[in-house]
């Protein structure tokens, strides 16, 4: 038998495709090739603890009974309710460089008011800014052709403060080094000043649960340990899967959330040979602290902390193992949940040279892991009271880690910098959704997988 | 059906795009879009749900006559005019 349609990857972006489809009654059935699900965000369980990877926060926050903006969409789309995610929103985060630090919550007039205390000549600048973001028209499946930097210099003047504006969004999507589309950075903004952060009081596991749980009840199939091993096509179009135990699955349409790349290498056949496609270098390490105290008990308030130790912020691939310059620092504590959270947590994540960590050799792995653990807390802690003597447990993933759970070329966080905001492929039945399709968070990767099912496959 | 049926479908169907949605108010004559900030992803999806429920395909150059409730519900009266109500 054929599905009408089969899903590689059973992350945020499958699943949110594959919910489309089984709830207008399409035989759909998603492919994973790991044990578990949610891909780049996913959890896992160690010593007893339960950890998320990825996801710091879900951007996009709108509170409860918000009609508009896309988290309000994609749980329409989806037939949720709000209460589905139980997301609880951040206290306040900072955007810390040399001698400024700004603060900002999920309402703008908090960064205008800092920025007008300590930008004063940038106040009217950056008010337009805003004004000019919320306005500007984000077409799906297309993208501006103009860096965001250069329309930030249509409004600041002020050069650090325009690195400041760009961290927290680069850090939080960016797949191409030091710049990125303006639509994408107006998409960014909105999603991260405007709208907001905020995390359901379990973490991702909370969200990946009600969408298994919907997929499911609407007759969806979700196979885990299924890898897809090559795409069999003929004549433009996909005509079957072969998975990694040699089982062929035969489909009507095809969706992938594998990647750009990673989809056209499933390819041996005739319609190999595609254009090469670069693959992504932008990555990351992180550090998991578990606490014997919350951060707040050490004076540590922030939800999330964007640090960078000079006026000017390099994004992108460092030489060393680590970049240790800057970094992004979350406590899962620091959400405003509506019950007291179990145990402190601290997570660091920095970018990391991927070529490095890929090709240690396994004693090696484990003692650079330390080493460069330690170093990186120490970079941490210049910027955050220091919770050293505070640990209980530490775990440290990096682009190794990413590459195991979500195949990504380089285990590369963000994927390719090309994307393809079409979604569309040589192929007729086979379609991108996902990272590669340039969509960015939760909420945007979710509407990636919406968007595609309801303008290919639900016409 | 009758057209107090048919706006009870109508309402069936924003009560599952929209579940949130306190939908007691809704008045007839001012377009769904005001009221419930519905684009036009969700007017698709009305459409979609008639389809799946009822069998009646819409073509996209009738989408317009959906703006609002009174004219869903004179839109749809003929082509759902031998479908029974459901209880």
């Amino acid at each position: 038998m054929a599905y009408d349609a089969v899903i590689i990857g059973a992350g945020m972006s499958g699943l949110a495709a594959g919910i489309r489809l089984a709830y207008y009654e399409k035989s759909v059935c998603i492919l994973e090739r790991h044990t578990t699900i949610g891909g780049l965000n996913s959890f896992y369980r160690l010593r007893g603890r339960n950890h998320d990877v990825g996801l710091h926060a879900v951007t996009n926050y709108a509170p409860p009974g918000a009609k508009a903006g896309p988290l309000s969409k994609v749980l329409r789309q989806l037939r949720l309710r709000w209460d589905d995610f139980g997301l609880a929103p951040q206290r306040f985060s900072t955007v810390a460089f040399p001698g400024c630090t700004l603060r900002f919550t999920n309402c703008i007039d908090e960064l205008k008011q800092q920025i007008r205390d300590h930008f004063p000549s940038q106040a009217d600048g950056f008010s337009r800014l805003v004004e000019h973001v919320s306005k500007f028209e984000v077409s799906s499946f297309a993208t501006s052709q103009l860096s965001a930097r250069a329309v930030l210099r249509d409004f600041l003047n002020d050069a650090m403060l325009i690195e400041m504006l760009m961290c927290p969004l680069l850090f939080y999507g960016s797949a191409s080094a030091n710049d990125m589309d303006f639509t994408q950075y107006a998409i960014m903004f909105r999603s991260i000043f405007l709208e907001g952060f905020a995390r359901p009081f379990e973490g991702v596991r909370r969200i990946l649960k009600v969408l298994v749980r919907k997929f499911k009840e609407l007759g969806g199939e979700l196979r885990l340990r299924s890898g897809v091993r090559t795409i069999e096509s003929r004549r433009g179009r996909a005509t079957s899967l072969v998975l990694d135990d040699g089982e062929i699955v035969e489909a009507h349409d095809i969706i992938s959330s594998a990647g750009t790349l990673e989809t056209l290498k499933l390819f041996t056949g005739e319609e190999g040979g595609q254009p090469p496609i670069e693959p992504g270098n932008i990555t990351y390490t992180e550090s998991i602290y578990s606490l014997d105290r919350l951060p707040s008990e050490l004076g540590h308030d922030a939800t999330i902390v964007f640090y960078n130790d000079s006026p000017t912020f390099r994004y992108e691939m460092p030489s060393e193992p680590i970049d240790l310059h800057s970094g992004i620092i979350c406590s899962p504590n620091n959400f405003q949940y509506d019950r007291p959270p179990e145990e402190g947590c601290i997570r660091i994540t920095a970018l990391a040279n991927p070529k490095h960590w890929l090709n240690l050799p396994p004693e090696e792995y484990d003692r650079q892991k330390t080493l460069w653990g330690q170093r990186l807390l120490e970079s941490a802690v210049r910027v955050m009271p220091d919770f050293r003597s505070a640990i209980v447990d530490t775990d440290f993933f990096t682009p190794r880690t990413i590459r195991k759970f979500t195949g990504h070329v380089n285990g590369c966080v963000y994927g390719s910098a090309e994307k393809v905001p079409t979604g569309r492929t040589h192929l007729e039945n086979l379609y991108l959704c996902g990272n590669d399709q340039g969509l960015l968070g939760i909420v945007g990767t979710m509407m990636s997988g919406i968007s595609v099912v309801n303008a290919y496959l639900l016409k | 059906m009758k057209p107090d049926d048919i706006r009870r479908v109508v309402v069936d169907i924003l009560e599952r795009i929209a579940p949130d949605e306190d939908l007691t108010s809704l008045k007839d004559d001012i377009p769904l879009r005001e009221q419930m900030e519905l684009d036009s992803m969700d007017f698709l999806d009305i459409v979609m749900e008639l389809r799946k429920q009822y069998r009646i395909q819409i073509p996209e150059d009738d989408y317009h006559r959906l703006a609002t409730m009174a004219g869903t519900v004179d839109y749809l009266s003929p082509l759902l005019k031998g479908a029974q109500a459901s209880a």
